[in-house]
């Protein structure tokens, strides 16, 4: 499942996913996919449709009532000292209810001669649900707002162990409401969306959960917000709280800058600037994020 | 870090206060949709994508096309803050029985969309025109 990241970054492969997706889609071309362009959000690393680090309250795919939608996404993270790799999926039925699964894969790079690591990487399973509660993310009175819950198991212990992470695999949660704002900002179209998560991950469960300084959950804002230039283009940001559960190294709070691009509803691309701070005791872990997704 | 998520939600709010729009009272809309005759350009187009698109065309194969163009074009004229009268039947009898979905809603937004496009409407008016219709929605879906 882990794929090497020369794989993505090499065109050849990544129009091939881009025609792969575009090939698997076409017998659901029948599919009704009743949502506006865009409405089915990017892929956030997690796997749920959302902006790039956190999930938005929209659901993956473009069903409306009594449709199924659903996408396939893989997105590739490139940090001064480390890579992160995610692949994943996600289903909804009726605009209602998402799952979701995504595979992270998190190359330790230069860390691993300087510390003399055991493994030179981390991976961590995904899998998440998504309820849409009430309210719409264009219509309606109330903003659309959603709650859901992953599930994350890291398969990579022995060194989250090591730095006094206290397990491998957990459970947390999530609310998150979504809002367009027609015409909002000069004209434009605005999405605006914020959230709480309940976790103890730690970044964001790729060095487990829990830790020795605190092992109990926290609750942590998250949020983004996008500027819709026409249907097709989108560019905003979102920003992610984190805990500091484990002493030997600060854990910083996760933002991105991202230029979205939905030039129909079987394809998206997102091209953003990751500022993730200090990871594992390595600071200014800020790079170029991209993200493709296929949606039928 | 904190702080700072705050300052950015509390930014994007007073921005879209600041922005927000301007209620119904003045024609400026309905001028940048070219008045009369560029709503009834605007109305036609839709109606021939609606025509051509397979997901809703069902609805508008027996109707009388001149009478729903018609009354289209006085009825989005007003929307527009323009000097009509709309002459027609209150939306929710009109769409009575046909059981719209969100879905069909959706598809007429991307035929008037297209129409749009095509008249060379740009965007932020176009965003102004569509917010008007959205909260018309509960009057014709799922009737
Ligand atoms: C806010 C959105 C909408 C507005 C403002 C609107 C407005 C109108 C108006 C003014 C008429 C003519 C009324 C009359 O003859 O007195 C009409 C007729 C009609 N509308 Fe809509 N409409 C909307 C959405 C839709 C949607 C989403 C559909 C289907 C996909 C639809 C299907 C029809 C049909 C089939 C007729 C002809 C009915 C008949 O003559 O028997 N409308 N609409």
């Amino acid at each position: 499942m882990a794929l090497s990241l020369s794989m993505y970054l090499n065109p050849v492969v990544l129009a091939s996913v881009v025609g792969a997706c575009a090939a698997w889609v076409s017998p659901a071309a029948d599919a009704e996919q009743g949502r506006l362009i865009a409405t089915g959000g990017a892929s956030s690393i997690e796997g749920g449709a959302g902006g790039g680090i956190i999930p938005w309250a929209m659901l993956a795919g473009y069903d409306e009532q009594g449709e199924w939608g659903g996408n396939a996404f893989a997105t590739h993270v490139d940090l001064p000292d480390y890579t992160l790799d995610v692949v994943g999926a996600a289903a909804s039925y009726g605009n209602r209810v998402e799952i979701s699964y995504a595979h992270q894969r998190f190359d330790l790079g230069s860390l691993v001669s300087k510390l003399n690591l055991p493994e030179d990487n981390l991976t961590q399973d995904i899998f998440g649900v998504k309820v849409r509660l009430f309210g719409d993310l264009i219509y309606d009175q109330l903003p659309q707002v959603s709650a859901g819950l992953e599930y994350k198991h890291q398969n990579d212990f022995l060194i989250p162990s090591l730095v006094g992470a206290k397990r491998d695999s957990d459970v947390e949660g999530y609310v998150t409401a979504s809002r367009l704002f027609m015409g909002a900002a000069f004209g434009y179209n605005v999405v605006v969306n914020a959230g709480l998560r309940y976790s103890r991950a730690n970044e964001t469960g790729l060095m487990g959960f829990g830790g020795d300084r605190r092992d109990t959950r926290s609750v942590l804002k998250e949020g983004g917000a996008a500027i819709l230039f026409n249907p097709h283009w989108a560019v905003g940001m979102d920003y992610r709280e984190k805990p500091d559960n484990l002493s030997f190294a600060g854990e910083s709070d996760w933002a991105d800058f991202f230029v979205g691009w939905f030039p129909n509803k079987h394809v998206s691309v997102v091209l953003a600037y990751a500022r993730l701070g200090e990871i594992a005791t390595l600071d200014n872990q800020n790079g170029t994020y991209l993200s493709v997704q296929g949606s039928f | 870090m904190g702080r700072s998520f705050w300052l950015i939600v509390g930014l994007s709010l007073s921005l879209l206060a600041g922005c927000a729009q301007q209620p119904a009272k003045d024609d400026s809309l309905y001028q940048d949709l070219g008045q009369r005759a560029g709503i009834q350009k605007i109305v036609e187009g839709m109606l021939l994508h609606i025509a051509q698109d397979d997901r809703i065309y069902k609805y508008f194969a027996k109707v009388d096309i001149d009478r729903v163009r018609d009354k289209l074009v006085e009825r989005f004229c007003v929307e527009a803050g323009g000097p009509c009268t709309y002459t027609g039947d209150s939306l929710e009898e009109v769409h009575k029985g046909m059981n719209l979905s969100r879905s069909d809603f959706n598809a007429l937004v991307e035929d008037l969309i297209a129409a749009m496009n095509e008249q060379h409407i740009p965007v932020t008016t176009q965003n102004r025109f569509i917010a008007r219709l959205a909260p018309e929605r509960g009057e014709v879906i799922e009737k």
